[in-house]
C-alpha cells in the first residue's frame, strides 16, 4: 500500500480519479432509475400528468366569451325596440331570453340563468326620435373580467344598430374615429397560443421539483441517506445521481409538450428549436435544484411536498405572467416574481414560440436561469455538507 | 357507540398531535393559505393598471394630440416612446418595451374636420394575447370617449342611445372580489386532500399501520380518525382565507356564515373522502402525493377559478360534475358576494353531498377489504 493511498484513506475519501467518480455516479443513476421505473407514480407524473395537462389546456381552458345568456326585457314592442332586439338575437355573442317585465328578468339573474339584463324601456321608440333614448344594462359583476367583456359586446350591438340608422338617414351616429387592431405574432387571436407556454411551464415545474423533493426527503426519513454517506460516494455525486434520472423523465415530458404544441395546437415555433431545448433544460435543472434543496433542508416528506407546492406550482400558475399580467401587479408582488424562475421561462417560451429568436429577450432571461442553476447547485452542496457534520 | 366515539377522538387527538407537534409541519399547514391569499389577491387580476405603449403620431395636430392625451390621462397607459418612423415599431415590440403601438395617419385631423371618419392603427404584442386583448379593449373605450366629446364639440349628431350600465354584486368590477372568495376552496382543497392521503401513506410506509390494525379499532374508526383531523385543519385554513378577504381586502360579506359553513363542511367531507380513496391505492407517501397532484391539477384548472366554466366545451362541462371544487367555488362566491341562501344553492349542495357520500363510502369499503 503506498503512501498516497494511505493519506487519502485517512482523509476519509477513497480514490478520486474521474473514472471511479463516473463509476459511482453511474451506479447511483442505475439505482435511482430502477426506483423510478418500478414506481408507477413516477411514470404517472412523467407521462400521464403532461398528457392530462395537454388535454385540459387544449380542450378545457378558454377565456373566450361567447353565447352569453342574457335576459332581454322589451317593455313595449315598438319598431325601434324590435330592431334593436333583433341585433342581440342575431349576435353570436349573445343567447337572449325574451321577457316583458323586469322582475322575471331579475329572477333569472338571481338564479344564474343569465349573466346580464338588457332592458329596452317602454318609451324607447318615442325617445329615439327625440335623440335621448336609453338602454339599461345590468351585468352580474361577480366575474369582473367577463362583465366588462359583456359590456363591450352590448356597446358593440347598440353601436352597430345606431350606425345602421345613420346609414338610412335616420337619427343615428357614425363613429368619427375607428380603431383598427392588429395582434402581432397571433393574428387570429388563437387562445392556444397563449396557453401553450403556460402548459409547458407547469409540466416542467411539476416533473422537476415534485419528484426530487420527495425522493431526497424519503431517503432522509428512512435513514438510507446516512448509509449512503458512509460509503465512498461524495455528496455532489449523490446529488448528480438524483438529478440525472429525473432530468431524463423531464425530457420525456418536454417532448410530449412540444409535439402537442406543434401537432395538436398548431402553435408555430418561430424561433430556434435549440434555443427552446437549451432553455427548457436549464429550467428543468432549476426546478430539480429547488426540489433537492428543499428536501435536503427539511428532511421530511410531508413538509417537503407542501413547501415544493408553495414554492413552485402555485407561483408557476399565478405569478409567472402567463395568465395574469405582471406589469399590473403591485410593486412588492412584482419584486417577488423576480425571484421566481417561472417568470423568466415564460418570457422565453412566449418569444421563442411566437416571435422568433429575439436576442434582447433570450440573452438576459437565459443568463438569469444560468445564474439560478449555479446558485442552486452551490446551495444544495452546502446544505448537504452542513448536515454531514 | 360511546366506546367507538372515544376511540375516534383518541385517534383524532393522536393524529392532530402528529401533524401539529412538529413546528415546520405546523407552519406548512397554517401559514401558506394566508400568505397565498395575500399574494394572489394582489396578483390574480385581469384588470390592467400599467400598459406600456408607444405613439407613432404622423399627423402632429391638435386632434391627434387630444386622442393621445386621453390615453396618457387614463392612468393605465404609460407612453414609453414617441416613434418617428414605422420601421421602429418592430424592435420596440420584439424587446417587449411596449405592449401596444398607437399609429395615427397623416390625414387624421383633416378627415375628421371634413366630416369623414378616420382610422387609427393599433398594433399589440400577441405573445400574451389575453393581456393584449384587454389592453386593446381599454383603447377602444378611450377612443369612444374621444368620439363622443369630438361629436359634442363639433356639433355632430349625438348618439341616439345611451347605455346605462350597472354591475350587481361588484359595483366597481374588481377581479379581486371574484378571485379571493374562490380561493377559500382552492387553497383548502390542495392541502386537505394531500394531508389525508399522506397521513395514511406515512403509516403504511413506516409500518405503523399494521400496528393500528391489531388494536381494538374497527376499520371505520381508523378512517374517521384520519378524516377528522384533516377537516379540522381544512376548516382553520378556510377561516384564515376568509379573514384575509374580509379584514385585509375589505370585501364585504353579504351572506350567512351558517350557510357558508354548511357548504364548506360538505366540500371538506368530499375532499377528505377523495384523499382517503387515494391513500387506499398508495403504498408510499410519494405515491400519495403524486396521485393527489394528478387530481388537484384538473380539479383546480377546471373549477371556474381562473377561467369560466361556461367557456369550456360541453363535454368538459359535464366532466366537471365530479369536481368538488367547482361547487365549493360557486357556493363561496354566491354566499359571499350575493348573499345567496340555501334555496338558491341546492344545485351545488346536493352534488357535494353525493360526492362526499360516494367517496367516503368507497374509501370505507376499501379500508375494510384491504384490512381483512
Amino acid at each position: 500500500m503506498n503512501k498516497g493511498h494511505m493519506q487519502r484513506a485517512a482523509s476519509g475519501s477513497s480514490s478520486n480519479t474521474w473514472a471511479t467518480k463516473l463509476h459511482r455516479v453511474r451506479a447511483l443513476v442505475v439505482k435511482e432509475t430502477r426506483q423510478v421505473v418500478r414506481d408507477p407514480s413516477s411514470i404517472a407524473i412523467g407521462v400521464v400528468l403532461p398528457l392530462i395537462l395537454i388535454l385540459l389546456f387544449g380542450y378545457g381552458l378558454s377565456l373566450d366569451v361567447k353565447n352569453v345568456p342574457i335576459a332581454l326585457v322589451i317593455e313595449y314592442p315598438g319598431p325601434e325596440a324590435i330592431e334593436l332586439a333583433a341585433g342581440f338575437q342575431l349576435s353570436p355573442y349573445f343567447h337572449p331570453t325574451l321577457t316583458r317585465s323586469m322582475p322575471s328578468a331579475q329572477d333569472l339573474l338571481l338564479e344564474h340563468q343569465v349573466d346580464g339584463i338588457v332592458r329596452i324601456p317602454a318609451d324607447f321608440s318615442r325617445r329615439v326620435g327625440a335623440g335621448d333614448a336609453g338602454v339599461q344594462l345590468i351585468v352580474h359583476g361577480g366575474d369582473a373580467n367577463r362583465a366588462r367583456i359583456i359590456e363591450g359586446y352590448v356597446q358593440g350591438v347598440v353601436g352597430a344598430w345606431s350606425a345602421r340608422l345613420a346609414a338610412q338617414g335616420r337619427p343615428g351616429q357614425l363613429q368619427p374615429v375607428n380603431v383598427l387592431s392588429r395582434l402581432w405574432f397571433n393574428e387570429a387571436n388563437d387562445s392556444s397560443y397563449f396557453l401553450v407556454p403556460g402548459l409547458i411551464v407547469l409540466v416542467m415545474t411539476l416533473i422537476g421539483a415534485l419528484l426530487t423533493a420527495m425522493v431526497m426527503a424519503r431517503e432522509w426519513e428512512r435513514g438510507t441517506l446516512e448509509s449512503l454517506l458512509v460509503t465512498p460516494v461524495r455528496s455532489e455525486e449523490i446529488l448528480l445521481g438524483k438529478t440525472l434520472p429525473y432530468f431524463a423523465l423531464a425530457l420525456v415530458g418536454f417532448l410530449l409538450c412540444v409535439l402537442s404544441a406543434k401537432f395538436l395546437f398548431h402553435v408555430p415555433l418561430r424561433g430556434s428549436i435549440w434555443v427552446l431545448f437549451g432553455d427548457s433544460m436549464l429550467y428543468v435543472l432549476v426546478a430539480l435544484g429547488i426540489g433537492l434543496l428543499i428536501s435536503s433542508w427539511v428532511k421530511n416528506q410531508f413538509v417537503a411536498s407542501q413547501l415544493t407546492m408553495l414554492a413552485t406550482f402555485m407561483p408557476a400558475f399565478m405569478l409567472s405572467g402567463f395568465l395574469f399580467d405582471l406589469r399590473s401587479m403591485p410593486t412588492w408582488v412584482r419584486l417577488i416574481t423576480y425571484a421566481l424562475p417561472a417568470r423568466y421561462y415564460v418570457a422565453l417560451l412566449q418569444s421563442v414560440f411566437l416571435a422568433g429568436n429575439v436576442w434582447s429577450v433570450i440573452v438576459p432571461n437565459t443568463l438569469v436561469l444560468v445564474a439560478m442553476v449555479a446558485m442552486l447547485a452551490f446551495a444544495s452542496r452546502l446544505v448537504m455538507h452542513k448536515t454531514l457534520e | 357507540m360511546r366506546g367507538a366515539l372515544l376511540r375516534i377522538l383518541a385517534l383524532t387527538r393522536k393524529e392532530l398531535l402528529a401533524v401539529l407537534k412538529d413546528s415546520r409541519s405546523r407552519m406548512s399547514l397554517l401559514v401558506p393559505p394566508v400568505v397565498q391569499a395575500l399574494i394572489f389577491g394582489y396578483a390574480a387580476t385581469y384588470d390592467l393598471n400599467h400598459v406600456t405603449y408607444a405613439a407613432l403620431d404622423q399627423d402632429h395636430t391638435a386632434a391627434s394630440r387630444q386622442l393621445l392625451a386621453g390615453l396618457d390621462g387614463s392612468g393605465v397607459f404609460e407612453r414609453v416612446a414617441n416613434l418617428q418612423r414605422a420601421a421602429d415599431v418592430a424592435s420596440l415590440i420584439d424587446a417587449r418595451r411596449a405592449l401596444l403601438i398607437v399609429q395615427i395617419d397623416p390625414q387624421f385631423e383633416r378627415r375628421l374636420l371634413s366630416g369623414r371618419s378616420a382610422d387609427i392603427q393599433l398594433i399589440a404584442d400577441g405573445r400574451d394575447s389575453n393581456t393584449a386583448g384587454t389592453a386593446m379593449g381599454y383603447v377602444t373605450s378611450i377612443v369612444q370617449q374621444f368620439n363622443s366629446s369630438w361629436g359634442h364639440e363639433h356639433g355632430l349628431a349625438a348618439p341616439p342611445v345611451n347605455i346605462v350600465t350597472r354591475a350587481w354584486y361588484n359595483p366597481n368590477l374588481e377581479t379581486r372580489w371574484f378571485m379571493i372568495p374562490g380561493m377559500i376552496g382552492t387553497l383548502t382543497l390542495i392541502q386537505t386532500m394531500m394531508l389525508t392521503a399522506m397521513s395514511v401513506a406515512r403509516e403504511r410506509e413506516q409500518g405503523t399501520f399494521d400496528q393500528l390494525l391489531v388494536t381494538p379499532f374497527r376499520p371505520f374508526e381508523i378512517m374517521a380518525g384520519k378524516a377528522l383531523p384533516s377537516m379540522v385543519v381544512g376548516s382553520i385554513q378556510a377561516a384564515g382565507v376568509l379573514l384575509v378577504a374580509q379584514l385585509w381586502f375589505r370585501i364585504p360579506f353579504a351572506g350567512s356564515y351558517l350557510v357558508l359553513s354548511l357548504g364548506l363542511l360538505l366540500f371538506l367531507l368530499a375532499a377528505v373522502g377523495i384523499g382517503l380513496l387515494l391513500s387506499a391505492v398508495s403504498a408510499t407517501m410519494q405515491q400519495a402525493m403524486l396521485y393527489s397532484m394528478l387530481l388537484i391539477m384538473p380539479f383546480s384548472l377546471l373549477s371556474g377559478l381562473t377561467t369560466p366554466l361556461s367557456s369550456m366545451p360541453i363535454a368538459v362541462q359535464y366532466l366537471t360534475a365530479i369536481n368538488p371544487l367547482r361547487y365549493a367555488i360557486d357556493i363561496t362566491r354566491r354566499v359571499y358576494l350575493e348573499g345567496a341562501g340555501l334555496d338558491l344553492l341546492t344545485a351545488d349542495l346536493w352534488p357535494l353531498a353525493l360526492l362526499a357520500a360516494l367517496s367516503l363510502g368507497a374509501a370505507s369499503w376499501m379500508f375494510s377489504h384491504r384490512m381483512q
